[in-house]
C-alpha cells in the first residue's frame, strides 16, 4: 500500500494545474480517489465528518443489485436451455447467461463512463460516482439479446441528455437508466419488446413472450401464466435483472437497512400497484383486468422499478410527504398503463419516468403546506 | 414546574476526550480580543501597542454603532496589534500584569434599575456585547425591544462542557445576571435546563425567570432548537441569546462593579492527553492553558465544539463566545480504498459503516473531510437530525440561489448557521453547509439593513 501511495503522491502533480497531463486532470483524480480517500481536511463548520461518502452510498446500491444480476445470469441461461431444449447443470447455465449479460455490462459502463470523464474534464469537476449505479442498471432493465451498439448509443443519450445537460450527478430530472430503456424503447420498439427478444439465442418457431406480452394480447380469458412462486424466484423470460421478485427483495433488504432508498417511496409504490390491481380486479370489464392484484407486483418490471428505479433520490421526490404520493403514484399508473393501455405492455417505466417529471410539483406542493403554516402563525400574531 | 418539551430528532455523536470534572486554576498570561470574533462589527482600535489598560478599559468599538465597546477583560499592557489582508483588524494582544486593577462601574442592585441603567452599565462595562441578537448571531441592538431572552443551561454537543459543574456555587451572581437580563425585555428570560441532567440548584432556583425543561439528543441543548420548539422567531422579531456564565459576569458586574473576565473553559478532545476543566480568562492564549498537555502528532486546535467551534493557531486565543478548547487529530492521511474498507474505527451515521453495531463506542475522530465534495444526491436524511419545522434541503438551496423571497417563507430566521452544523456533518455531498448558512445569513442581513 505504501509502496502504491508514494507512486500515486510522485506522479500526482503531473496531472495537477500545469502539469503535463493536466487535460487527464479528472481521470486521474477518479483513478487516486478510488484508490485513496483523500487526506483533504474541513477548514470551518464542522471539524469532524461522518465516515460515509457519496462513493460508499452509490457502492452499497450497486451491490443491493448485485443479487439481482446474479439471478438474472443465471435465468438467462436457464431460459436459453428451456428453450433449446437441453439439459445443464447449474455452473453450466449460469456461466452461458454470464457470458452473455457481461458484454451489456461492459459496455454500459465504458461508454457511461467515457462520457462522464468526458464531461467532468471539461467542466475541471471531479468525476461523480452517479454512474456506478446508473450503468450497472441499465443492463438489468434490458432485454439479453438487445445489440450492444444499441446499449452504447442508448447509453450516451441518457448520459449527455439525462444528465450532463443539466448539470451531471444530482441535477437530473430524470433517472438515467431509465431513460436509456426508454431511448431504446421508443427507437427500436422491436428489440425491445415482442416474443423474440428475451431469450438469448432463441430458436425460430418457438415464442418467448414475458407474462406481460401475453397478458396484453389476452381477450375474454387470461392465458396461461407463470404461478406465483415462479414468478416470485424469476424463473421466467424478461429483462435480464427484473424477473426475480426474490433477489430484488434481496437488495432492497440491503437498501432499507442502510437507509439509501426511502422506505416510503417502495412502500408507497407497491401499495399504489396493489390497490389499482384490486380496483382493476372490481371493474372486471375485461380478461386483463381480473389478474389478481398480487401478480402485478411480482411480474414484468414492477418489483425492480419499486426498489431501484423508482427510490433514486435525486429524481424523485425530495420532501418525505412527496415520496409517499410520488410512490403512490408511479405504483397507480405502471398497472393502469399496463392495463389499459394497448400500445405498452410494460407500464412500470413510462410511470416513473412521468412522476420523475411531477416529482417538484408534489414537493412545491408539500413545501407549500410548510411556507402557509409559518404565514399563519406571523398572521395570528399580527392579529 | 414546567412541561418537558422533548426535541426528537438529533444525533449524539460519542467522542473520546471529555473533560474530567476537576478544575485547575491557570492565570491568563497573554489573553487576545478578536474583533473576527463579533459579526457584523466594524472595529475602530482605542489603544495603540504599549499602552496600559485595566480591566475595563475599552479596547475597541463598532464604527456603525458606537455606544457597543469592547473593553479589556483584565489589567496589562498591549503587546501586539495583530491584522490580516487590507490591514483587517484581527488581534489585540494584551499581556497580563500582576496588578489586577480594574475600572469601577458601580455596585448596583439590577432589581431596582431601569431598563435604560441596566443598559448602560452593560455597554460601558462592555459585557454588552456579550448579549447576541437572533436572527444573524450579532450583538444585541440595545433600542431593540426583544420578545424574549434565552439562557441554555446544558450544552450536549460533542465533547460540550457540563453547566452544572461550572456554574456550581455561582447562584448568586447567576441570579444578579439573570435580574439585570429581566430589565432588558418585555418578555420573559428562559433559562432551559435538561429535564433529568440539570441538577444544579443555581439552574433550577433561578427566580423571576420561566425555566424550561428539556430532553433529547444533541441539538436540544442549543438555543436554536429550544426558541423553534418554545416559541419561533417570526420575520421582524429578534430575541436575544446568553450563554450561563456571560450571566454570571454581568451578575458580577452588577455585585462588585468590576468588569469579571473568570471563566471555565473545557479542555477536550482526543490530543487532550488529560482532559479537564481550566478557571482563567476571556480570551486567554492557548499555548498558556494547553502547554504540554496535548499529543506530539499533527493537531487541529478548535476554540468552541468539534462542530461548530472555529479553527485557531496552537499560539491562537479562546474565542469571545467559547467556552471549550477541542484538540483533534488533523486528518491528512489517506485511507486506502476507504470509500469501500469496513473503517471500523470510523464514526458514521449511516448503517453502511459499521459504527452501529457498538453503540456506546467512544470515537477518536480527524478532520478528515473522508470524501469528495459532490452536489446533493442523497434526500431525507437532513430532516432526521435537525429539529425544527424547515425543509432543511429546500433552504440551503434557496440560501445558495440567494432568493431572498424563498429564504423566508421557508423560514430563514428560525435558524443560524449553527443549527446547520449536524447536518453538516452527515452529508454525503461533504459540502460546507455551515459557510453557505452563515454566508447567507450576512446576505440576508446586509440586504434588510
Amino acid at each position: 500500500m505504501k509502496a502504491l501511495q508514494k507512486f500515486m503522491d510522485k506522479v500526482r502533480p503531473n496531472f495537477q494545474k500545469g502539469g503535463k497531463y493536466q487535460y487527464l486532470h479528472s481521470t486521474f483524480d477518479a483513478f487516486d480517489t478510488f484508490l485513496f480517500v483523500p487526506g483533504h481536511v474541513t477548514k470551518k463548520g464542522s471539524h469532524i465528518r461522518d465516515g460515509v461518502d457519496l462513493k460508499r452510498t452509490m457502492f452499497l446500491v450497486v451491490i443491493a443489485a448485485m443479487p439481482a444480476l446474479l439471478f438474472g445470469m443465471w435465468n438467462v441461461g436457464y431460459q436459453h436451455f428451456l428453450n433449446i431444449n437441453e439439459t445443464a447443470t447449474f455452473m453450466e447455465t449460469f456461466f452461458y447467461g454470464f457470458l452473455k449479460v457481461l458484454p451489456l455490462v461492459i459496455v454500459s459502463y465504458v461508454v457511461g463512463l467515457g462520457v462522464e470523464f468526458i464531461f467532468a474534464q471539461s467542466r475541471g469537476h471531479e468525476v461523480n460516482e452517479g454512474y456506478l449505479v446508473s450503468g450497472f442498471l441499465i443492463p438489468l432493465i434490458i432485454p439479453v439479446s438487445t445489440p450492444l451498439w444499441m446499449v452504447g448509443l442508448a447509453t450516451i443519450f441518457a448520459v449527455i441528455i439525462g444528465k450532463e445537460v443539466f448539470g451531471g450527478t444530482g441535477m437530473n430530472i430524470v433517472n438515467p437508466a431509465l431513460l436509456a430503456r426508454a431511448f431504446l424503447f421508443f427507437a427500436y420498439p422491436s428489440q425491445l419488446s415482442g416474443d423474440k427478444v428475451w431469450i438469448a439465442e432463441q430458436v425460430d418457431g418457438t415464442t418467448g413472450a414475458t407474462p406481460l406480452g401475453n397478458l396484453l394480447t389476452a381477450t375474454d380469458k387470461l392465458p396461461p401464466l407463470p404461478s406465483v412462486m415462479e414468478s416470485f424466484i424469476g424463473t421466467i423470460p424478461g429483462s435480464v435483472g427484473e424477473t426475480s421478485t426474490l433477489a430484488i427483495l434481496l437488495g432492497a433488504g440491503i437498501l432499507l437497512f442502510t437507509g439509501i432508498a426511502s422506505w416510503r417511496v417502495m412502500l408507497s409504490v407497491f401499495a399504489g400497484g396493489y390497490l389499482m390491481g384490486l380496483v382493476f380486479n372490481l371493474i372486471g370489464a375485461n380478461a386483463y383486468m381480473t389478474l389478481p392484484a398480487h401478480m402485478h407486483l411480482l411480474i414484468g418490471g414492477f418489483a425492480f422499478g419499486a426498489v431501484f428505479m423508482a427510490t433514486d433520490p435525486v429524481s424523485a421526490s425530495q420532501t418525505n410527504r412527496g415520496k409517499y404520493i410520488y410512490g403512490f403514484l408511479i405504483g397507480l399508473m405502471a398497472v393502469l398503463i399496463r392495463v389499459v393501455n394497448p400500445a405498452y405492455p410494460e407500464g412500470m417505466m413510462l410511470a416513473i419516468l412521468l412522476m420523475n417529471v411531477f416529482a417538484p410539483l408534489i414537493d412545491h406542493y408539500v413545501v407549500a403546506g410548510n411556507i402557509k403554516r409559518r404565514l399563519n402563525r406571523m398572521k395570528k400574531i399580527a392579529a | 414546574m414546567s412541561t418537558i418539551t422533548t426535541i426528537k430528532k438529533g444525533l449524539d455523536i460519542k467522542l473520546v476526550g471529555d473533560a474530567e470534572k476537576t478544575i485547575t486554576e491557570v492565570l491568563a498570561k497573554r489573553i487576545a480580543l478578536k474583533p473576527t470574533d463579533f459579526t457584523g462589527v466594524f472595529p475602530k482600535l482605542l489603544v495603540k501597542e504599549g499602552d496600559k489598560v485595566k480591566a475595563g478599559t475599552p479596547i475597541f468599538f463598532d464604527k456603525y454603532r458606537d455606544n457597543i465597546v469592547f473593553t479589556s477583560p483584565l489589567s496589562g499592557e498591549v503587546t501586539e496589534i495583530k491584522r490580516g489582508a487590507k490591514r483587517k483588524l484581527l488581534e489585540i494582544i494584551i499581556k497580563a500584569d500582576s496588578k489586577s486593577e480594574s475600572l469601577d462601574f458601580g455596585v448596583a442592585d439590577p432589581t431596582k434599575l431601569n431598563k435604560e441603567s441596566v443598559t448602560e452599565k452593560l455597554l460601558k462595562s462592555g459585557l454588552w456585547s456579550m448579549i447576541k441578537q437572533r436572527p444573524y448571531t450579532v450583538i444585541a441592538n440595545p433600542e431593540a425591544k426583544p420578545k424574549a431572552i434565552f439562557v441554555s443551561g446544558f450544552d450536549n454537543a460533542p465533547l460540550g462542557p457540563d453547566y452544572d459543574f461550572i456554574l456550581h456555587g455561582k447562584g448568586e451572581a447567576f441570579q444578579a445576571g439573570l435580574d439585570a437580563l429581566t430589565k432588558l425585555t418585555e418578555g420573559k428570560v428562559n433559562v432551559n435546563i435538561h429535564s433529568d441532567q440539570t441538577k444544579t440548584k443555581v439552574l433550577l432556583n433561578s427566580k423571576n425567570v420561566q425555566v424550561n425543561e428539556f430532553k433529547g439528543k444533541y441539538p436540544s441543548g442549543m438555543v436554536g432548537p429550544q426558541i423553534a420548539a418554545l416559541n419561533p422567531i417570526n420575520k421582524g422579531e429578534v430575541v436575544w441569546v446568553v450563554n450561563p456564565q456571560d450571566v454570571i459576569n454581568i451578575g458580577q458586574l452588577f455585585l462588585t462593579g468590576k468588569v469579571c473576565s473568570e471563566k471555565i473553559i473545557a479542555i477536550t478532545g482526543s490530543e487532550v492527553l488529560k482532559p479537564r476543566y481550566i478557571k482563567t480568562s476571556a480570551g486567554v492564549c492557548l499555548n498558556d492553558i494547553l502547554q504540554d498537555n496535548v499529543s506530539d502528532v499533527e493537531k487541529r486546535f478548535i476554540s468552541g465544539n468539534p462542530l461548530t467551534g472555529s479553527q485557531v493557531e496552537a499560539t491562537g486565543f479562546l474565542g469571545a463566545y467559547d467556552h471549550q478548547i477541542t484538540v483533534l487529530p488533523e486528518g491528512t492521511d489517506q485511507r486506502f480504498l476507504g470509500w469501500i474498507m469496513p473503517n471500523l474505527d470510523q464514526y458514521s451515521y449511516y448503517k453502511s459503516m459499521f459504527s452501529w453495531l457498538t453503540p456506546n463506542k467512544k470515537y477518536k475522530l480527524d478532520t478528515n473531510m473522508k470524501g469528495g465534495e459532490r452536489a446533493f444526491v442523497v434526500t431525507g436524511k437532513f430532516e432526521e437530525v435537525f429539529p425544527f419545522d424547515i425543509y432543511p434541503m429546500q433552504l440551503i438551496k434557496a440560501v445558495m440561489a440567494e432568493d431572498i423571497d424563498m429564504m423566508e417563507q421557508l423560514g430563514i430566521y428560525e435558524v443560524e448557521a449553527e443549527d446547520f452544523a449536524l447536518i453538516e456533518f452527515i452529508s454525503t455531498s461533504k459540502i460546507e453547509i455551515q459557510s453557505v448558512m452563515h454566508n447567507g445569513l450576512e446576505f440576508l442581513r446586509k440586504e434588510m439593513s
